[in-house]
């Protein structure tokens, strides 16, 4: 006869086999990790789906998708000036950077040339975009990384470009200013004295950023060697922007491919650096930030005078024919292929979007890597969800 | 000092008591409006909570209301009861901790003659609600927080106990108002004014105090197991409304014990020159704010800390305690032997 | 007409290569330079571009659906199918007198699809556009992720978008479409569902700009056409 009760002796039975299932059930070889459509980490709505070993990544695959809006089907059935605006969405971040080689292969196959001052302009908003959207990802590098503090500051500062543009355009993140032939109208009064000013702040902002981010020893600790990428592997992928130059291709379309845009009349620096790891994407970015605003008031000062719009048609129909336009955005290069057949808008607009070749790496990149280090990867690779989805 | 009023045993227990909780609680709820709300505004550029009440006061009122009215959710397969003891284990092992710290020469919870073997003890305590909160909430990724959290603290208990041997050893006691004595009665090269706060011998140990306590409390550089919650969430994650507040309350409040461990070992603690160490009026009034606003100076460091630095990942933090602070403690020990003999 | 040397070179590498699958270029001096090559020849090309041209920078590849698109951009402006000259889909009507021509691009082309990809050379900056002819009963080329490890991607939103199969395509996947998504949008036939719900009524608001004269507004009608002002 047993002293333990059977109620008790099915208690201890039940108990064990619980223990066994949870045992089996917190099995975390082989585990599959989702970093979310919602995830603090990436800029959007990406899903990461990582298999892990362990610590370690053995398989990565993004999963995009979820802001998918069509753009390439909406544009068939738009004209120009309403393609401009829907433009403006792509990259959000940066807007104007994306009309412009929209604008620019409509003004190419219609053979028309905006005015001087309308380039130069067109110039200086799309450094400021640059700036706009690489400030912001400079303050977002240390939240990922734990340093809270250097994204107040990034937003601070921004606030300044953002109220820039706004002052001339209207629009805070979507200007909308660009038009076939020139723009939509000139610079408001006094926006060059508050921009010469926005650029210092810019200037001391990036500086602070280097010292407070960029010198700390954790930082390099935790993005040094990490991620490497090799030249060649990123010209296969077709990476672009600041990922490419920090693998060592020293490629710039500003300075390569010629252009409208006043890029060839002001004094600048293309930033490389050898290495190719999460440290040097960011530097790079830091660089050109910090170079953008060098940019922008050697244009200020340059700005020639005259009209900011040629003779266009009311009602603009772009003759038959195809071009291919790129820029050097703040994403990487970005560049439309306009298929037009003599109609108010388009026939079939191909959109390249740096982001979708920049985040395309990532299943080769990923491999291997710690479960940590993912996130310091995807930050230093920097993709805006709308580039990605279109 | 309770000792002397003539009331039972009992009484005083409890008023003691009450005081300990009254302490813990206060203490948290000034950490989170001084330093949480205003100061790391402020670095941020930014004002912080001005709505509710002047300057934002009343923000903690509203905010622990909105945690007591939250759901209080317990996942389906989760062990209930040690769901629900962890928290309460945090937060014992916490209250633990001010039992020891001297606010003047007669106001401490219990002055024991190995105060600081007892301190680190009920430090350490934290660890096992740790590990309870990760297992008990049948949730793969809070598991993973936990363990990274113990591993994390274990490591990091040594440095901390042997930056503080180097105290031991040069006051010759383990009670904490003993190593304040010491502090003192020291000389600084013959001049006795000012005491001799360990920090200027022991600023190695300090050093070492400091980081291994940012460590002890999760605090950026070595929050991962908390910002796990870029992957993961961490052992937290299962928690909501009030025990979450528990949870955060008994970190603040163990930020505050540590500071003040921080400020009796090595800045002198309650003392400031002029006051008496055997007792007295003066030092019982006098004694508390001093030691206040040394510990809202250390905690001020823990918190610059956190607020300015990127975190570390797991291994390098590993690395760090093991292959760097730990030998460094050590050394510092055999040096502070070696002169204390010889000098 | 100004001479490209470096541009005809390009041309005249891919032809050495080649040979006869290529079947068309064009060379606009100082702008760009387009390719049509045989599908069947695809990979070739690629590996051609990538080996000997230095073309290693991996742009885009995409497709061009010519189909005159059946519901057009406002009510009344789309094509009628059945009036389509060529088209191999649709029948032609009995009689019918008007025919609209499918027409192709820059470098001619045949079919209904075309392949459409961009290559670049980050040293000498020159890039090369290419196309190539899918033939509408045998919509399968051969995959460029061998050569382009970028095109993976690529190929499948094409595949996704346009209903291209991708010969030897490690992971055909859908990359922006829900898994059980019919049809493939990018198809000209494949209707905007937006429009047909509510159709664009063209464009209605032509008014003068302040202070410009009354003659410069053309008056669009709903199906496109100019009236006269």
């Amino acid at each position: 006869m047993s002293t333990v009760s059977e109620r008790q002796q099915q208690a201890y039975v039940a108990g064990v086999a619980a223990d066994a299932r949870i045992n089996v059930e917190l099995e975390t070889e082989g585990m599959t990790l989702n970093l979310g459509p919602q995830h603090p980490a990436t800029h959007g709505t990406l899903r990461i789906v990582v298999r892990l070993e362990g610590e370690q990544v053995v398989e990565a695959e993004p999963v995009m998708g979820y802001m998918h809006r069509g753009y390439e089907k909406l544009v068939e059935v738009r004209s120009y000036p309403q393609i401009n605006t829907l433009v403006n969405r792509i990259d959000w971040l940066g807007s104007f950077a994306n009309e412009v080689p929209f604008i620019l292969a409509a003004e190419r196959l219609m053979d028309v040339e905006a005015p001087p001052r309308a380039q130069w302009i067109r110039t200086l908003f799309f450094e400021l975009s640059r700036i706009a959207n690489l400030s912001l990802f400079l303050g977002d590098l240390g939240v990922q990384l734990g340093a809270i503090t250097p994204v107040f500051y990034a937003f601070r500062d921004r606030e300044h470009v953002l109220n820039l543009i706004e002052s001339a355009t209207g629009g805070r993140f979507h200007p909308n200013f660009d038009r076939i032939g020139g723009l939509k109208e000139d610079l408001p009064r006094g926006f060059v004295d508050e921009a010469r000013a926005a650029m210092g702040k810019l200037r001391d902002f990036c500086d602070e950023l280097e010292t407070l981010l960029f010198g700390n020893e954790i930082f390099e600790r935790r993005t040094r060697g990490i991620g490497v990428i090799p030249a060649e592997v990123a010209l296969g992928y077709g990476l672009s922007g600041a990922n490419l130059r920090a693998s060592g291709v020293d490629w710039d379309l500003r300075r390569d491919q010629p252009s409208p845009l006043a890029w060839s009349e002001i004094d600048w620096k293309v930033w490389t650096h050898p290495d190719g790891d999460s440290f040097a994407r960011c530097w790079v970015r830091l660089q050109e930030t910090r170079e953008a605003t060098f940019m922008v008031e050697q244009l200020l000062d340059g700005l020639p005078s005259g009209p900011i719009m040629a003779k266009v048609p009311r009602i603009v129909k772009v003759p038959t024919g195809e071009a291919w336009v790129s820029t050097e955005n703040p994403l990487g290069e970005m560049g439309y292929y306009v298929v037009s057949k003599g109609d108010t808008g388009p026939f079939r607009v191909k959109i390249r979007s740096a982001s979708f070749n920049n985040i395309s790496v990532l299943p080769w990149v990923l491999r291997g890597v710690y479960v940590a280090d993912v996130i310091t990867i995807i930050s230093s690779m920097y993709f805006i969800l709308g580039d990605v989805d279109r | 000092m309770i000792a002397a009023l003539d009331i039972p045993y009992w009484a005083q227990t409890a008023i003691k008591v009450a005081v300990a909780l009254g302490l813990v609680s206060g203490s948290a709820f000034i950490f989170a409006y001084v330093f949480l709300y205003k100061i790391m505004s402020h670095m941020q550029s930014r004002l912080g909570p001005m709505e509710a009440g002047p300057h934002g006061i009343l923000q903690l009122l509203a905010d622990g209301v909105k945690f007591l009215q939250k759901e209080d959710l317990v996942p389906e397969r989760a062990d209930r009861f040690v769901f629900a003891a962890a928290p309460v284990v945090v937060m014992i092992s916490t209250v633990l901790l001010y039992v020891v710290i001297p606010a003047s020469p007669t106001l401490v919870g219990a002055d024991l003659g190995a105060g600081v073997f007892y301190a680190l003890a009920a430090s350490s305590l934290s660890v096992i609600g740790i590990l309870m909160a990760g297992w008990a909430s049948a949730n793969k990724y809070s598991l993973i927080g936990g363990l990274r959290a113990a591993g994390q603290l274990i490591a990091y208990e040594l440095p901390l106990l042997l930056a503080v041997v180097g105290v031991v050893i040069q006051a010759g006691t383990l009670s904490l108002s003993g190593i304040v004595a010491a502090q003192a009665d020291g000389e600084i090269f013959g001049l006795g004014a000012f005491g001799q706060p360990f920090v200027l011998t022991q600023l190695v140990g300090f050093a070492i105090f400091l980081v291994a306590s940012q460590a002890e409390l999760t605090q950026a550089p070595f929050d991962m197991p908390i910002a796990e919650s870029e992957l993961v969430a961490g052992y937290m994650t299962e928690y909501s409304g009030f025990r979450f507040l528990v949870f955060y309350i008994s970190e603040l409040a163990t930020t505050f014990a540590f500071a003040a461990l921080g400020a009796t070992l090595f800045l002198g603690g309650w003392w400031f020159p002029g006051l008496d160490t055997s007792g007295g009026l003066l030092s019982n009034l006098v004694g508390p704010a001093v030691l206040f606003a040394k510990i809202m100076v250390v905690a001020f460091v823990i918190f610059w800390v956190r607020f300015s630095y990127p975190r570390l990942r797991e291994d390098q933090l590993q690395t760090f305690a093991w292959k760097v602070l730990i030998p460094l403690s050590l050394a510092n020990i055999m040096v502070t032997a070696v002169l204390k003999v010889a000098l | 007409m100004a001479l490209d040397v470096d541009r005809d070179a390009l041309v005249l590498g891919l032809r050495d290569e080649l040979g006869d699958a290529v079947l068309d270029a064009v060379v606009v001096a100082g702008v760009d330079v387009w390719v049509r090559v045989d599908r069947r020849a695809w990979v070739q090309a690629a590996e051609a571009c990538r080996d000997r041209l230095g073309l290693r920078y991996f742009c885009f590849l995409s497709a061009i659906d010519w189909l005159p698109s059946p519901f057009g951009r406002a009510e009344g402006q789309g094509v009628d199918l059945s009036r389509l000259a060529g088209a191999e889909t649709v029948p032609m009507e009995q009689g019918a007198v008007e025919t609209v021509p499918m027409e192709q691009g820059v470098a001619g082309g045949e079919t209904r699809f075309q392949l459409l990809a961009r290559l670049s050379s980050p040293t000498t900056q020159l890039g090369l556009t290419l196309k190539a002819d899918v033939p509408d009963d045998d919509l399968r080329v051969d995959t460029w992720s061998g050569v382009y490890a970028g095109a993976d991607w690529h190929e499948r939103e094409t595949a996704e978008m346009y209903g291209i199969e991708f010969v030897g395509h490690p992971h055909p996947a859908h990359i922006y479409l829900p898994g059980d998504f019919e049809g493939y949008p990018l198809r000209k036939d494949f209707p905007l569902v937006a429009r047909l719900v509510k159709p664009w009524p063209g464009i209605v608001d032509v008014e003068a700009m302040p202070g410009e004269p009354v003659e410069e507004v053309a008056d669009v009608a709903a199906d496109g056409t100019e009236a006269s002002a």
